[in-house]
């Protein structure tokens, strides 16, 4: 095993070039609909202000998406996550407004919460065998009915500033004076995609020292290329509106984070495992109930999270918040290439997925298509998106 | 007697292997005939052709009922005719009456609305006809397997049946439900209705068969006529088993060690009906170096005995005690089992074995991915260099280790879960129909890597329904049957019709309980 001799397969290039199709199929699509907007509002779309409102108006779809991926690729799925999210901005507003108590702390207890409500289902899910879409409808039913009740029907708010400033706050400029421009904001993004394009240029080398066939050099410079450009881009959109939003800084964070979980660690090649086949997962030696129960309770946090950021955004915890979340999340995923049949599914995927959705909101909105019309148009392109994934599976 | 249905020089093969050879078998209108042989000899093979389940042109020959080629589409077309299968497992759905389920193709109806008294009246009728005495309106979940079996045989009498066939009738039933249903058969003779009876137990086919043909390999080897010659056991089994077994095994030289693994007073209780002993007290050893051979018929107890010792991952109140090198082990998780150097390679590697959507990369490391990641962090490269250390050394023949698993051939398919877990590095092997569902020369190969797992020292344990495979590849041979081992050859003094004698000798004085079966 240790024998360095070995010959390590060539992967097949018409096998490399396809599977990098499908992947880059769902970012194409994102482009196109971009592109498409952006000519039909006459550049409105990527003004830098509305970028910036893109961007915070989709944060907690993101933010959930990354969550619900896990649930999803176990086999599962969670119904309750709008209404967690409402609960959760429910008791931030309560314990905050109400009871003036400081804002890190009730930050913290807040995701507590969130993640106690993940367990509580999860355990059913895994423990007792309940079908995951029976407990969390219960869950968005018990929880919608709980922030009612703790609002007493009422909205409450306003939140302290400094709570506020998760969702409207923006990075602290470090170079004040340039103008419109904020020079903190482009350094980050530059420095973003300078990271990515080495990090990628490294592991590719690596891969290369150990005989393992990589992309085509040419195809390699052309991706990073464009990579670099499109992010350095949008960083320069982006810093000439008031620079980085606080709330993009904890997604980018967090997509990463859930990147490389999934991808990358025994953890996550475990969650595969067990949407694949979970009684072969389970004759492996792979926890599988208590893996499920986690992704719940995860999920639970990333809800609160999602919950926290929608009430700093609005300022105000209203017994509606969060009502109809778990169907743009749901879909953001399948979108995105998720399986429902479990055991497929990826982060990058599921983020494209809800900056589809959330482009398609924005964008018809800027039309002036009515809400009526955008949901029917949305649920169109989710059911296409899906065929189309079908379609390809079974060819 | 005229012959009611006549099947001439059928053959058929799968991807290459031969499952029938130019079988000639008829039954004459009227008669109970009883088809025996191994499993795997083709006996469900020869059935689906006669039903139609694999349709004309899927195999060679000729069927001929009432006189006539006939040549079916699918099932409904020999139904048409009379010839009604009732399949090993039932196709009764649980939560429906008996009613319903009899009259499900088929209800009598007006205007497409089901005539309620019609079912009703028609139901009664046929069930008395089976002797049951249940209401119509019972759901069959509430009725034990014998009633059930006996539900089946009402509806196929619904369908005005010619020629019933049954496959392994009895295997779950207790000793008066089988007596009665074999009651049943002879009464459907005195009607003029034949039957082909497909048995493992002998005596039960000596009580009621016509005629008995023995099938082998796929081929008719022996045709007895009970009215015209008695029937002696010892001919059947003889026939069912003889055969060349030069040339299909790898030579072997065995170095057998001290022992690896041991277990005593092993007893295992099912699931669902936690009273009933499932395994009862078994005493189990396998040595360094040493290949064991667990013989025995479907449903004797293996693969539930295997699946318990493995992290307790079948069975309830689970009891006994087990060494692994002398030290005694705590088997209670599957974890905890892999970690003691236990690995189990499942019967169904589809159901239990692989992820099909995933690579063949992933599935060797899946039950060991500590060992190519630290800190939780998988480390890609090791990964893949194992993996395709595995591949090179196992001979998996994919595109790369990044292929679908599900794209493989079944024996490819194999080696990727042998490989898992061989991965784990463990000291005893538990194989579980290693070669089920694989052509010739994959066969080979598994045989040649269990002698390169015995060789490296490690204890392999070879549970196997195919007979001549245990006697080509084991040192010695346990016999299962109903839950314990009754009987253990050294592989010089196994053959094959001693161990069927020991099988047979104790399905005649065990008494058989109530159902069986892995919990699906």
């Amino acid at each position: 095993m240790t024998d360095k001799t070995v010959t390590l397969p060539k992967p097949s290039h018409t096998g490399f070039i396809k599977n990098n199709l499908r992947n880059y199929g769902m970012l194409l699509s994102l482009f196109a609909i971009m592109l498409f907007f952006q000519i039909m509002t006459d550049g409105t779309l990527l003004q830098p202000l509305n970028l910036t409102n893109l961007v915070l108006q989709n944060s907690y779809i993101v933010i959930m998406a990354l969550g619900m991926l896990l649930i999803i690729v176990t086999g599962h799925i969670d119904l309750s996550v709008g209404s967690v999210a409402g609960f959760v901005g429910a008791v931030a507003a309560v314990l905050m407004v109400r009871y003036q108590i400081d804002y890190p702390v009730a930050f913290i207890a807040c995701l507590l919460v969130g993640a106690l409500i993940g367990a509580a289902q999860g355990y059913w899910v895994a423990y007792f065998k309940i079908p995951s879409f029976i407990v969390t409808l219960a869950g968005m039913l018990v929880f919608k009915g709980l922030a009612l009740a703790i609002l007493a029907g009422q909205s409450v708010g306003p939140f302290p500033p400094t709570f506020q400033k998760l969702s409207s706050g923006f990075i602290p400029e470090l170079f004040p004076g340039a103008g419109t421009l904020y020079p903190t904001s482009l350094l980050i993004g530059a420095a973003l995609a300078v990271a990515l394009v080495y990090t990628s240029a490294k592991s590719r080398a690596r891969q290369a020292s150990h005989g393992i066939e990589v992309e085509p050099f040419a195809f390699f410079v052309a991706k990073s290329a464009v990579l670099f450009a499109v992010i350095v881009f949008f960083a320069g959109l982006i810093a000439s509106h008031r620079g980085l939003p606080n709330v993009l800084v904890i997604m980018t964070a967090l997509i990463a984070l859930y990147g490389f979980v999934t991808t990358r660690t025994v953890i996550g090649r475990h969650i595969y495992a067990i949407g694949g086949n979970a009684r072969a997962a389970s004759l492996s030696g792979i926890k599988t109930e208590r893996l499920t129960f986690l992704t719940f309770v995860n999920m639970g946090v990333l809800a609160a999270l999602a919950g926290l950021v929608f009430a700093a955004r609005l300022n105000t915890a209203t017994p509606k918040a969060g009502a109809g979340f778990e169907l743009d999340v749901i879909a953001a995923c399948f979108i995105g290439g998720a399986s429902a049949y479990g055991g497929v599914g990826k982060v990058g995927g599921a983020v494209i997925g809800a900056m589809i959705m959330g482009v398609m909101n924005n964008g018809m909105s800027i039309l002036g298509i009515g809400i009526d019309y955008q949901q029917v148009i949305k649920g169109l392109v989710l059911l296409g998106a899906v065929c189309l994934d079908v379609y390809n599976q079974r060819r | 007697m005229t012959a009611i249905l006549e099947m001439r020089g059928v053959s058929k093969s799968f991807a290459g292997v031969q499952a029938l050879r130019d079988v000639n078998f008829a039954v004459e209108a009227g008669r109970i005939h009883a088809l025996v042989g191994e499993n795997g000899a083709g006996k469900s093979t020869l059935m689906k052709v006669l039903s139609g389940v694999y349709p004309y042109g899927d195999y060679e020959g000729s069927i001929i009922f009432d006189g006539e080629e006939r040549r079916f589409r699918d099932v409904n077309d020999s139904e048409a005719l009379g010839i009604i299968i009732i399949h090993q497992e039932l196709a009764l759905i649980p939560l429906m009456s008996i009613a319903e389920n009899i009259f499900l193709s088929h209800p009598p109806s007006r205007f497409g609305v089901i005539d309620r008294d019609t079912v009703y009246r028609r139901t009664q009728e046929l069930l008395a006809q089976v002797g049951l005495t249940e209401m119509p309106d019972t759901l069959v979940t509430d009725l034990g397997v014998g009633k059930q079996q006996l539900v089946e045989i009402a509806k196929a009498l619904s369908k005005r049946v010619r020629l019933l066939i049954l496959d392994e009738p009895t295997a779950s039933l207790n000793e008066h439900d089988s007596a009665a249903l074999l009651d049943r058969l002879l009464a459907f003779r005195a009607q003029g209705i034949a039957s082909i009876l497909i048995s493992h137990k002998l005596s039960e086919v000596a009580r009621v068969a016509d005629r008995i043909t023995v099938l082998r390999d796929g081929r008719t080897v022996d045709s007895i006529d009970c009215r015209a010659e008695p029937v002696e056991e010892d001919r059947i089994i003889r026939s069912m088993v003889d055969r060349d077994l030069a040339h299909r095994f790898p030579e072997r030289a065995a170095t057998i060690g001290e022992p690896v693994f041991s277990v005593q007073n092993w007893t295992v209780h099912h699931p669902q009906h936690r009273e009933r002993q499932v395994i009862k007290g078994v005493n189990f050893e396998v040595r360094r170096g040493e290949v064991v051979g667990i013989a025995g018929l479907m449903g004797a107890g293996r693969t539930e005995f295997a699946m318990s010792l493995f992290g307790h991952a079948w069975g309830e109140r689970i009891s006994g005690r087990v060494w692994i090198d002398g030290k005694e082990v705590n088997l209670s998780s599957v974890a905890a089992a892999i970690d003691a150097g236990l690995a189990y390679v499942t019967e169904d590697r589809k159901e239990l074995g692989l992820i099909l959507d995933s690579d063949v990369r992933k599935n060797i490391t899946l039950a060991s991915l500590g060992r190519v990641a630290k800190q939780g962090v998988i480390d890609d490269i090791s990964e893949l260099r194992v993996a395709s250390d595995y591949r090179n050394r196992m001979r998996i023949r994919c595109s790369d280790v990044y292929q679908e698993t599900g794209q493989l051939s079944g024996g490819n398919q194999q080696k990727v879960v042998l490989s898992k877990w061989l991965m784990t590095d463990p000291k005893v092997l538990f194989l579980d129909e290693p070669t089920r569902g694989i052509d010739v020369g994959a066969k080979y190969e598994i045989y040649c890597i269990i002698n390169e797992l015995a060789e490296a020292g490690k204890g392999v344990v070879m549970i196997s329904s195919e007979m001549p495979e245990l006697l080509g590849v084991c040192d010695r041979i346990c016999v299962m049957n109903d839950g314990a081992f009754v009987g253990e050859f050294a592989a010089t003094e196994a053959t094959q019709e001693r161990i069927m004698r020991a099988i047979m000798r104790n399905k005649s004085v065990a008494k058989k309980e109530l159902e069986g079966g892995l919990q699906r």
